[in-house]
């Protein structure tokens, strides 16, 4: 049985009268990989947001490892080691790529020193380490949410919290960003991924939770949902949106 | 002469370096003259008043100066960009108005016996200053200060506490300018309220928006070009605010980032990242 990281119960949140999550209830436990799956406008981002402390709750309850989101500042919430990457840009954009890195290690310190960590995130990410001193702005955006990826590498999260990982991607960059998220998920670090790209998303998590409208619309281990008649008629389609070369490798990656 | 002169540049340098060190953390404030007016009126009454030496009574009004901007910007800095610089030009009118209205200090006719302060003085309190910011700009808090100058929310995500390293800028920048302002009543003798204009506040922006706001030297050079420039050609000193003007505008189209933009740690790494804008 492994500790719970984060544990939401009936949680409402919204814009002013607009009420985008109603009544959400779920929990990530340590070394787990959660995916949230959805449509444009279930609430996805906005359920994001109110986890990191960036809007409000206005009603239920979240926490995370026993601190309670509502009265918790969201540095707090990073430095207990719950790193969100915001959807699109999250990175400095006028800082270097090696400068993003080494705030993310100054500001949280790790057992290995900045070499160390500055050398394993660009093992994983040799192209990283090409663009060193680039502006994280030059770079592509698949570049940049490599990037976003490599700075929780050199963070350490407990728990990484993901929002629309493949936004503005090309398919083969989706699979790149994909593919160091699984090594990723594989070191250990507890990801709750949030993703418009059913697909993908679904290959990475161990289980997801499908968001309709502000509300949970079915939940279940990552296989079964992607064999429900439902979920892939909705969601899925009859058409293989992803080359599938990218797709086998992520499938049959044998540390899985 | 040139002792004036070279005392009005060294407290014309505090000034731009205490925006600098707002800006730094992505404020802009237009309140350094009432923060300046502050300390000046703060340090006059505790050595004229209370008979203290200069020092200390500088010191503690430069402490009291950050206290009251941290309290004042704890509201005024969850507003950004335009919303902040009129908060900021605020707050200067307000201190002159409140000055003019306070007997114990003067009222509108002004405050003197202040006196003790000189070229020396103020050498000292910029060679202080300066040391802080070179320690500043090579060590990680200038890191995270550019992070939170440039985006708060993904500054935030880092583990940054935002709101602490804003006030912490603008603090610091009301306790330098602080100290400016009660070098300065101490080497006049004699204030009025008037002294500490929102001009005043407009044009220490310029010295630094002139010399360039991504390094610590480019205030210093603003403030010192600024200075001594109108003094040492006297056709331009009838024209001064004409010059300053057209200054501004040629830099804006020429060196958007002002005079000397390169930053230190950068240059010091030689490594080479190309910086988009200047930021607010």
């Amino acid at each position: 049985m492994t500790s719970v990281l984060l544990s939401v119960t009936d949680l409402c949140a919204g814009y002013g009268p607009i009420r985008a999550l109603r009544g959400l209830t779920f929990q990530v436990a340590e070394r787990e990989t959660v995916a949230i799956v959805g449509a444009n406008g279930a609430g996805k981002t906005t359920l994001m947001r109110a986890l990191s402390g960036i809007i409000p709750l206005s009603d239920g309850e979240a926490s995370f490892l026993g601190r309670n989101i509502r009265g918790t500042s969201s540095h707090h919430l990073a430095r207990a080691g719950m790193l969100h990457v915001p959807e699109g840009r999250g990175t400095l954009q006028t800082m270097s790529v090696e400068d993003n890195l080494r705030l993310a290690w100054e500001i949280r310190p790790t057992a290995v020193t900045f070499g160390e960590a500055l050398e394993k995130a660009y093992g994983r990410f040799p192209r990283l380490r090409e663009r060193r001193a680039q502006a994280a702005g030059n770079l592509s955006g698949g570049e940049q949410q490599m990037l976003a990826v490599a700075r929780a590498l050199v963070n350490r999260p407990r728990l990484l919290l993901l929002d629309e990982p493949s936004m503005g991607l090309s398919p083969r960059m989706t699979g790149e960003v994909f593919l160091s998220l699984a090594e990723l998920r594989d070191d250990g670090v507890a990801i709750l991924l949030v993703e418009q790209n059913v697909r993908r998303a679904l290959q990475l998590a161990q289980r997801a939770l499908v968001l309709s409208h502000g509300v949970f619309a079915a939940s279940g281990p990552s296989d079964e949902l992607s064999r429900d008649p439902a979920i892939v008629a909705s969601y899925l389609g009859q058409s293989h949106d992803a080359p599938p070369d990218n797709k086998r490798h992520i499938a049959n990656d044998p540390r899985r | 002469m040139i002792s004036d002169q070279l005392f009005f540049t060294g407290i014309n340098v505090l000034l731009a370096w205490s925006v600098y060190i707002g800006l730094v953390t992505g404020s802009l404030s237009f309140a350094q003259g009432a923060f300046m007016a502050f300390g000046c009126y703060g340090a006059g009454v505790l050595t004229v008043k209370f008979g203290w030496p200069l020092l200390p009574a500088c010191l503690v009004s430069a402490i009291l100066s950050a206290m009251i901007a941290a309290v004042l910007g704890y509201p005024a800095l969850r507003l950004r960009g335009v919303y902040l610089i009129l908060v900021t030009i605020g707050i200067t009118f307000c201190a002159r108005v409140a000055l003019e209205n306070i007997d114990y200090v003067g009222g509108v006719g002004g405050f003197g016996g202040m006196r003790g302060a000189d070229l020396n003085a103020v050498i000292v309190a910029v060679l202080i200053v300066g040391a802080f910011l070179l320690w500043f700009s090579f060590s990680p808090l200038q890191r995270i200060c550019d992070a939170v100058r440039e985006d708060d929310r993904v500054a935030s995500s880092l583990a940054i506490n935002v709101t602490f390293i804003r006030l912490l800028g603008f603090s610091a920048g009301a306790a330098i300018a602080a100290i400016a302002g009660a070098l300065y009543g101490h080497y006049m003798n004699f204030v009025r309220p008037e002294s500490f204009d929102v001009l005043l506040s407009i044009y220490v922006v310029l010295y630094v928006v002139l010399g360039g706001t991504n390094n610590m030297l480019g205030p210093l050079i603003g403030a010192t070009l600024m200075t001594l420039l109108p003094e040492y050609f006297r056709v331009l000193a009838e024209w001064r605010p004409t010059v300053f003007g057209l200054a501004i505008l040629a830099m804006l189209l020429f060196r958007p980032l002002g005079l000397l933009a390169f930053r230190l740690v950068t240059a010091h790494a030689s490594v080479s990242a190309p910086r988009k804008s200047g930021s607010l």
